[in-house]
């Protein structure tokens, strides 16, 4: 009975503990990106690891997404006789919602789960305390370019993912339905507003490109140098970025309402 | 050595791609790109505008040629509209502003019916002969409260 008590008050200590390292290793990240040596040929390439190579993936999903919320959404307005909407709720459900939140957590799967079983490798093979030893900081070399390059994604992967989205839509409500070209493109044009839904969208996707970024390091920089370690922390970080998309997004939309 | 080029190459793609999807996002569907200069800015003031709302679409024959800029109330607590018209429109003086709907419960939007005077609307100026939306539920009640008045008489 004890033991149970001890083990909440353990955990909740740790909560705790692990929210603060976060915090200092944010501004430690946050420090390195500023500061002189800006490593430009890492982020490239980080880019190209995290950003191109889930390409494919996000587009793919975006089509995908688009032409089930154009299916579905033809169903339920064909009922209103109000399926000259259609370009509206398709458009307006991608952009402000399914776009960037998705695209969050296709990164988190694709590119974020990679970054976080890549740094836990280097720390369990000690690569990270041979940098340290040449005193090179492995905040600055090895996690900086990766959490910056993540929060530079972000955003384009999800104006990808919306323009697919709308392309499927597009191609079924107008191809498959029969639903109007004009007022498909209309209602669509008429809904979204620049400030309030692709702004805020954009603005979605970089604070998402934040989170993913930070935790997907934070866990592998702080991962058991052991393989069930790297495995736990690869896990850790899908469940934790995932679950945090998904309650940040709650309160970015009640707070500033996008 | 040699792939790094490629990546390179690919990252640009990457990048211009994503900027593109921003631009057109922004531009076509967020309709940024409507609010640029050379427009022809005219007022209407209306009685009651149901639900217009900004950017909301102004035809003339059902050809859309501008959007509504804004909405305020004047000083009389009517409802100023701001249209913001085709600028190469040659609209009589005494043309004529409605507002309309499209559909039972469609969107609202202006409707413009030109008048016959020679002289022509210059920016800024007043479009003073207007119709105020129909209220479907004022509707309502006027036909309610007069069959109502109809049978007691």
């Amino acid at each position: 009975m004890v033991t149970v008590v001890e083990d909440l008050g353990w955990s909740a200590t740790r909560f705790v503990v692990d929210l603060g390292r976060l915090a200092r290793f944010a501004a430690q990240v946050a420090r390195a990106a500023v500061a002189p040596p800006i490593r430009v040929r890492l982020f490239v390439q980080e880019v190209f690891k995290l950003g191109v190579l889930s390409l494919l993936i996000v587009c793919v999903c975006g089509l995908a997404v688009g032409m089930v919320l154009s299916l579905q959404g033809y169903h339920t307005l064909v009922r209103f006789g109000a399926e000259q909407s259609l370009g509206a709720v398709v458009g307006l459900s991608l952009i402000r919602e399914l776009g960037p939140v998705l695209t969050g957590l296709l990164a988190t799967g694709r590119a974020g789960s990679a970054t976080t079983a890549e740094i836990g490798t280097m720390v369990a093979t000690e690569q990270l305390d041979a940098l340290r030893m040449m005193s090179v900081d492995p905040v600055d070399l090895v996690v900086t370019p990766r959490a910056l390059a993540m929060v530079f994604v972000m955003p384009m992967l999800a104006a990808l993912f919306i323009v697919f989205g709308l392309f499927g839509g597009y191609l079924v409500g107008v191809g498959l339905m029969g639903v109007d070209p004009g007022s498909y493109m209309s209602s669509l044009q008429s809904a979204v507003d620049f400030r309030d839904d692709v702004g805020g969208s954009l603005l979605k996707a970089l604070i998402f490109g934040v989170l993913v970024g930070l935790i997907a390091t934070y866990r592998g920089f702080f991962a058991a140098p052991t393989s069930a370690g790297v495995g736990a922390a690869t896990t850790s970080t899908v469940v934790v970025a995932s679950v945090s998309i998904l309650i940040f997004d709650y309160f970015i939309t009640a707070l500033w309402g996008v | 050595m040699s792939r790094a080029p490629l990546r390179d190459l690919l990252v640009g793609l990457f990048v211009l791609a994503g900027l593109g999807a921003v631009a057109y996002l922004s531009l076509s569907v967020g309709g940024l790109s409507t609010h640029g200069p050379g427009g022809l800015p005219v007022f209407a003031d209306f009685d009651e505008i149901g639900g217009l709302k900004p950017r909301a679409q102004v035809v003339i024959s059902g050809v859309k040629v501008g959007q509504v800029a804004s909405i305020a109330l004047d000083d009389k607590y009517r409802a100023r509209v701001k249209l913001d018209l085709d600028a190469h429109l040659k609209l009589p003086v005494d043309t004529s502003a409605s507002i309309m709907t499209s559909g039972l419960l469609g969107d609202r939007y202006v409707s413009l019916q030109l008048g016959g005077e020679s002289e022509i609307l210059k920016p800024g100026d007043r479009i003073a002969m207007t119709e105020s939306a129909v209220v479907l539920e004022r509707l309502i009640g006027k036909l309610v409260y007069g069959g109502d008045r109809g049978k007691t008489e």
